[in-house]
């Protein structure tokens, strides 16, 4: 019997009244209160999200950076010490082993992040692609606790618990700082579409830091959020979740991720696929839609072109609760994305309305 | 603990039936249904005319998490349907018993209410 892996947040989860679930083989809080009004708290106030669930990895070496440039398809001699990129690593044959972020803390030492349900098959992939490179590869996942507080007000609440200046640090930039006496790293990053912070700390601390944030979260609205929120929030901000968007048979220039594929700095694992891909169009695309009809449009759902042939699968939908409609994604032939398309939802026949993300308009960062 | 009146008939399947002494009852989901499912996003109401069995799909009610279609408690005829849960399906989740009723039936027989669940009984299945 496999019992779902708890984070260090787990009896505060509890204790707070969350609505626990099992996520990836981790027992998470998908709501505390209410989905849609957790989502609206983060695009009016703030919201504090347990992501203790996702890992972390050390490429520490005099290779690391080489190693680097060969495993992932953004370019990490862009860094600087202090510095974020968003990044996916590819097998050869162009599909995605996941989604992560790349720290720069120094010469030759890297912290990734990466998703909970991917932690042992990208450590695995990581250490074996490692061979020859002068580096080593650490999970470091049990280590941290992970909390997201964001949305416009999400900054200024933690400004109150820390010296760093948070205004300081630009969007996609880190520092090492203290917040409510925990030692942290203070990451201006996000999955939600909002100003905020993700903050990296001992697991041991987590609960401390998380209880600090509630206690002075009153004046600015913090409610806590669960992953359900998470999710319609990162949505309709237009970003991929692994296992929709992009899976190992989605490549990114297929899931429109091409502005993190930099063929210019050399060859790296599936360059060459993803190249020709790039170069002759590609066979199916992502598109992003809405209908304007309250029904959600789950993932799975047959995407129909005007004859009513099957021309593509809906990977995510949900229902923006800024808009008040369903808004989705689709994996649909590329000729098709052209075209009229509608899903039959129940025995209701729906135009599927293609947009550029992010759905709502969201603060410059 | 999830609120269950005691004047009201329950089926298994977490509907409601109140009736009234005319013959006709309202129907609606319950307390115990709406947090179940999280917060509600969509209604599909029956049409109005609808002839139902007992058991029979009358609708869906949707969350965020999952779409799950309603059973009528019993047989009847639908007389009216409540229009308001078109643009605010939330009201499920706010007033599961009152301002929230999905259907107004007319009782096929009226002594069919009697074979639901009590407030008791039903409180045992749901606690």
């Amino acid at each position: 019997m496999s019992l779902p892996q708890v984070t260090p947040l787990n009896a505060f989860h509890r204790t707070h009244g969350g609505r626990m679930v099992d996520f990836a083989g981790w027992d998470m809080p998908v709501q505390y209160k209410s989905i849609l009004e957790e989502h609206k708290a983060v695009r009016t106030r703030c919201g504090l999200f347990d992501v203790s669930h996702m890992g972390e990895a050390d490429v520490k070496g005099p290779e690391a950076l080489k190693f680097l440039q060969h495993l992932v398809t953004n370019d990490c001699s862009k860094l600087f010490p202090g510095r974020v990129l968003y990044t996916v690593m590819c097998y050869p044959h162009g599909g995605v082993v996941d989604d992560l972020l790349v720290y720069m803390r120094g010469e030759g030492d890297y912290l990734l992040c990466i998703n909970a349900g991917n932690i042992a098959k990208d450590i695995a992939w990581m250490q074996e692609q490692a061979r020859g490179f002068n580096c080593t590869v650490v999970d470091r996942s049990p280590g941290y606790a992970q909390l997201a507080i964001q949305g416009p007000t999400a900054a200024v609440l933690v400004q109150t618990l820390t010296k760093t200046d948070l205004a300081g640090i630009k969007y996609y930039h880190f520092a090492d700082g203290e917040v409510a006496g925990v030692k942290c790293i203070i990451s201006r990053t996000g999955y939600t579409g909002e100003d905020g912070v993700e903050l990296y700390c001992a697991a041991a601390d987590g609960v401390r830091l998380a209880e600090a944030v509630v206690a002075a979260g009153g004046p600015f609205g913090l409610e806590l959020t669960g992953l359900g929120a998470r999710d319609s929030l990162r949505l309709e901000a237009g970003f991929p979740l692994y296992g929709h968007e992009i899976t190992d048979k989605i490549t990114p220039i297929t899931a429109g991720l091409g502005w993190v594929v930099k063929f210019d700095k050399g060859p790296f694992i599936g360059s060459d696929v993803l190249k020709a891909e790039k170069e002759k169009g590609s066979a199916k695309k992502i598109v992003f839609f809405k209908t304007g009809d309250r029904r959600i449009v789950r993932a799975e759902t047959p995407v129909l072109n005007a004859a009513g042939a099957v021309v593509g699968s809906v990977v995510s939908g949900t229902l923006s609760p800024v808009l008040n409609e369903a808004i989705g994604s689709a994996l649909v032939e590329a000729p098709a994305a052209k075209e009229a398309l509608a899903v039959d939802i129940r025995g209701t026949k729906l135009n599927l309305h293609l947009v550029k993300p992010p759905f709502v308009a969201l603060k410059k960062n | 603990m999830s609120n269950i009146p005691a004047d009201l008939r329950y089926a298994k399947s977490h509907e409601w039936l109140k009736v009234a002494a005319d013959g006709t009852a309202l129907v609606g989901i319950t307390d115990y249904a709406q947090n179940s499912l999280g917060d509600i996003t969509f209604a599909q109401l029956p049409k109005v005319g609808a002839t139902l069995k007992a058991g029979e799909t009358f609708g869906v009610v949707e969350s965020v998490k999952a779409a799950s279609d309603v059973y009528s408690p019993v047989a009847g005829t639908v007389l009216e349907v409540n229009k308001a849960l078109d643009a605010n399906p939330e009201k499920i989740n706010q007033a599961p018993y009152t301002d929230a009723w999905i259907m107004k039936l007319k009782l096929a027989n009226p002594a069919d209410a009697a074979g639901l669940l009590s407030a008791e009984d039903y409180g045992k299945l749901t606690g």
